[in-house]
């Protein structure tokens, strides 16, 4: 049986790890290492998520009470445009993929690299000015399109739209080369014995994503660029007036920010299929249904985009289309969350910090998935459709399932990446108050939603007096949610700040994890591995395991 | 088995008009049929969350590490259960796709008898106009209708995308420039309910909302034959009453203190010679007003932007009359 002490000799241990096998802010800001890149991109993604926080904060102080009375309507508009278009652009999309992926895929894969470490780098240079253009349109006007840019608000609108979109055209970018690295990565650079059925999921999770990555951007790319010039130089193509058409915008849109959607969620899944397995001792219930059906979800969510448009005008045998296949996406996730429930059937649970947030991320994204159904539903759609029913349903996927995920492979792997533990107990502490106050925080905003409050409403307070009633007693309350989650989620940035003063050492394998990543050191050399390791078993093949009483 | 759930759905179809938990009060044939299933769907859902989280938390608390010998099961899947909880969930998204569809159709299309009310949406109100009975309702006076009638919502707007949201009626419906889009109901109850703008349309998107009033047969004929006669109001009233309900005040102070906003303010400013962009003055006079009402940006006044949407064919010649001296009054 191969352990991690046979692969990891103690006598090629002061071989330095990748922290400080060079120095100074040179070796990092132009390293090759996929380690060091997942780190910036950590560091990166943190920051902005720090960031869209606290304006999801503001936006909550302003909701707690009927009247716009905490900011203008203007700074309203801008604020939850921004708290989106940070969280979606530079937060959830490269949360996954590009801080965790980038240090974990190649260990996982037993390799020494990405196939393209330069492009690697590039990837994130170009992430760091798509960045830097969001931020100059903060500073020069703002932006009050909401993330989605639809026309004609966008193109007469007098905030930085041009800023904003040439931002995210170029972190498009970004987010292709990162696809296009890790397929690469995973076709040609496996370690001997590493067959497709022996990748862990989350890699098959990463393969899904980065397909999608590359096929949708582009689309997301030339929807922009068009955009652009219908405002730089009134080409009409969205344009009413001049005979274009206001609503391919939004098919446009849709065409890339649906399957983004799975951009979010997938590597999420991926996580979550890694972490109830290590931390219950048990093989993954059925490898073949969870792989496979991500690739589903990929492909399937490429023909789902119209389902954001039932009331915008589009055909009604178009709607019925997407309504159907809408569907055709819920049985493969349906099938993921039983598969993971049934891996815990007759394991041995620890219920650590990583555990917990998966397990979280199966309550939460299950609400998310069943509310998604509301919304799939035609008739029902009609009724939700841009009210804070949305709201709470895209919350609980995208940071009930995909940051929480996040979250929870960040703590998963975090003595791999530091050598350090956190405090268990802060973690705990912590883990509470994240989860009730999403949990608060977001069902408020469904009572509020299924009874007909409007999105992104800088004031309820010109309607019936018994609705302003109803919706201020339900926002209220998901603010109260929102400043319990906002503290929740500083106590995590402390803890584990002070691990990497504080922290005990980890030692390579904290979990008894068996996929390769847990075969070297914590935190690793610089190239990874010692010689060339080889895959002799699968991804779940636990000591635990009990192969005789079967 | 779904032609029985369909028909479960049409028999609860009339008791549905109680505010539940979840839904707003219904008051309308559409939101007795929208009801039931989001009833179901909820039920389904309830019960399949729990039905999760219960074997989840059973899992949790019976396989609980009890010492570092535990040994865990091999198993890696089976292949019969994977079905079954493929296929159950499966057959259960048709049923809710399949009565989805059949509600949206009759959301979409409007009976042939129903009355026509064209609707424009604009930065940031709603106008209602009665094609045959000449009459427009504007921002601050309410949208009335008779109870038991079809009523047809034909909609298009003025300036970007908006949305006609009655939560009361589950019906919801964008507006584009340069399109029509239809909306239709049939109230069953007696009362008032909101009327809200949905898609996001800028500053102000939060006040795009209105009322509907549900009225009487009898009474609707009342209210008829008073709003057509328009009332007895001076003409600087009605001006005044058209200045809140075509949305004029979001952009125009009428202030003493002369507060400047998108647009010029309007104190005090009859009577005045102006500056406009290309350098030429014109004297603030009746002629100068009406022009600007009906191709307001042919001449701007200098130091604002060409912003405001043109109203030509919109007023009546007595109402534009009354914006005319309510703008006199100001001073």
């Amino acid at each position: 049986m191969t352990t991690a002490a046979e692969t990891i000799d103690p006598a090629e241990g002061n071989e330095p790890s990748y922290l400080s096998a060079t120095k100074g802010l040179r070796s990092w800001l132009f390293t090759v290492d996929h380690k060091r890149i997942g780190i910036m991109y950590l560091v990166a993604v943190l920051l902005f998520f720090m960031v869209g926080g606290l304006l999801a904060i503001g936006i909550r102080i302003e909701l707690a009470t009927a009247p716009g009375d905490f900011v203008s309507a203007q700074t309203y508009n801008k604020l939850f445009t921004l708290h989106g278009a940070i969280m979606v652009f530079l937060v959830i999309i490269p949360a996954i993929p590009a801080s965790l992926g980038n240090f974990i895929l190649p260990l996982q894969l037993g390799a020494k690299d990405v196939a393209f470490p330069k492009l690697n780098l590039a990837s994130f240079h170009i992430y760091v000015v798509g960045a830097l253009f969001l931020l100059y349109a903060i500073v020069s006007g703002g932006l009050d399109t909401g993330w989605t840019f639809y026309t004609p608000y966008s193109t007469s609108t007098d905030t930085s739209v041009i800023a904003a979109t040439t931002g995210a055209f170029i972190l498009g970018f970004s987010s292709i080369f990162t696809g296009l690295n890790f397929i690469v990565t995973i076709h040609k650079m496996r370690a001997a014995g590493m067959t497709w059925t022996r990748m862990p999921l989350f890699i098959w999770s990463l393969y899904a994503t980065s397909v999608i990555q590359i096929l949708a951007t582009p689309v997301l790319a030339i929807t922009l660029l068009l955009l652009t010039m219908e405002r730089w130089l009134g080409i009409g193509i969205f344009d009413a007036s001049m005979g274009g058409d206001p609503v391919l915008f939004q098919h446009f849109f849709w065409f890339y920010s649906h399957p983004a959607v799975y951009i979010m969620i997938l590597p999420g899944m991926g996580v979550i299929s890694e972490l109830v397995t290590t931390h219950s001792r048990k093989n993954i219930f059925g490898y073949r249904a969870i792989a496979y059906s991500s690739v589903a979800i990929a492909l399937i969510g490429f023909l789902v985009w119209g389902h954001h448009m039932f009331v915008s005008g589009q055909s009604m045998i178009a709607s019925a289309i997407f309504s159907f296949l809408t569907f055709g996406v819920a049985v493969p996730t349906a099938i993921k969350v039983f598969s993971w429930v049934a891996t815990l059937y007759k394991g041995s649970i620890r219920l650590t910090t990583p555990m917990l947030y998966a397990l979280a991320f199966l309550f939460l994204f299950t609400i998310g998935g069943l509310t998604g159904l509301f919304l799939g539903t035609l008739a029902t759609d009609v009724h939700l459709h841009d009210t804070y029913f949305v709201v709470a349903h895209f919350h609980h996927t995208m940071m009930g399932g995909g940051l929480i995920a996040f979250i929870a492979g960040l703590h998963h792997w975090w003595p791999k990446m530091t050598g350090r533990l956190y405090s268990e107990l802060w973690g705990k502490i912590a883990f509470v108050l994240v989860f009730v106050g999403f949990s608060v925080t977001f069902f408020a905003q469904f009572v509020a939603g299924t009874n007909g409050m409007p999105r992104r409403y800088h004031s309820y307070d010109s309607l019936s007096p018994a609705m302003r009633d109803l919706y201020e007693y339900w926002q209220s309350i998901s603010s109260i949610g929102a400043y319990v989650l906002g503290v929740g989620m500083f106590i995590i940035l402390f803890y584990l700040i002070h691990s990497l003063i504080r922290g005990k050492r980890s030692g390579p394998n904290p979990w008894g994890g068996k996929s390769l990543e847990w075969e070297t050191a914590s935190p690793p050399i610089e190239h990874n591995f010692h010689g060339h390791p080889i895959c002799k078993h699968g991804p779940y093949d636990f000591d635990e395991i009990d192969h005789q009483g079967a | 088995m779904i032609s029985q759930l369909l028909l479960a759905a049409t028999q609860t179809a009339e008791q549905s008009t109680e505010a539940t938990f979840w839904l707003p009060p219904g008051a309308s044939t559409t939101s007795s049929s929208v009801d039931p299933l989001f009833n179901f769907i909820m039920g389904v859902s309830i019960f399949f969350f729990v039905l999760v989280m219960a074997v989840l938390a059973y899992f949790v608390i019976k396989y609980r590490k009890r010492s570092d010998d535990d040994k865990t099961s091999p198993i890696s899947g089976n292949h019969r259960l994977e079905i079954v909880w493929s296929l159950i969930p499966a057959v259960i998204l048709v049923v809710m796709f399949v009565w989805g569809f059949k509600g949206f159709i009759n959301l979409s299309v409007p009976p042939d008898n129903a009355m026509e009310i064209r609707v424009i949406g604009q930065k940031w109100f709603w106008e209602f106009s009665y094609p045959i009975d000449g009459i427009t309702v504007r921002k601050g006076e309410k949208l009335v209708v008779p109870i038991n009638k079809p009523v047809k919502l034909v909609m298009s707007s003025e300036d970007v995308l908006h949305a006609m949201f009655i939560p009361a009626f589950r019906i919801k419906r964008d507006v584009l420039p340069n399109r029509y889009s239809v909306i239709w109901f049939e109230a069953t109850k007696l009362g008032e309910y909101d009327i809200f703008c949905a898609e996001y349309c800028g500053d102000e998107h939060s006040k795009m909302t209105h009322t509907i009033k549900v009225v009487s047969a009898a009474e609707y004929e009342a209210w008829k034959v008073e709003a057509a006669s328009g009332g007895d109001m001076t003409p600087a009233q009605l001006g005044k009453k058209l200045f809140t309900g075509l949305g004029c005040v979001a952009c125009h102070s009428t202030s003493k203190d002369k507060k400047k906003m998108v647009g010029p303010p309007l104190f005090g400013l009859y009577g005045n010679t102006e500056t406009l962009t290309d350098g030429k003055t014109v004297k603030v006079d009746d002629k100068y007003i009406r022009s600007s009402l009906i191709e307001p940006n042919s001449q701007i006044v200098k130091g604002f932007a060409p912003a405001m949407p043109p109203y030509k064919g919109r007023l009546k010649e007595k109402e534009m009359a009354g914006m005319i001296e309510y703008i006199k009054s100001l001073k």
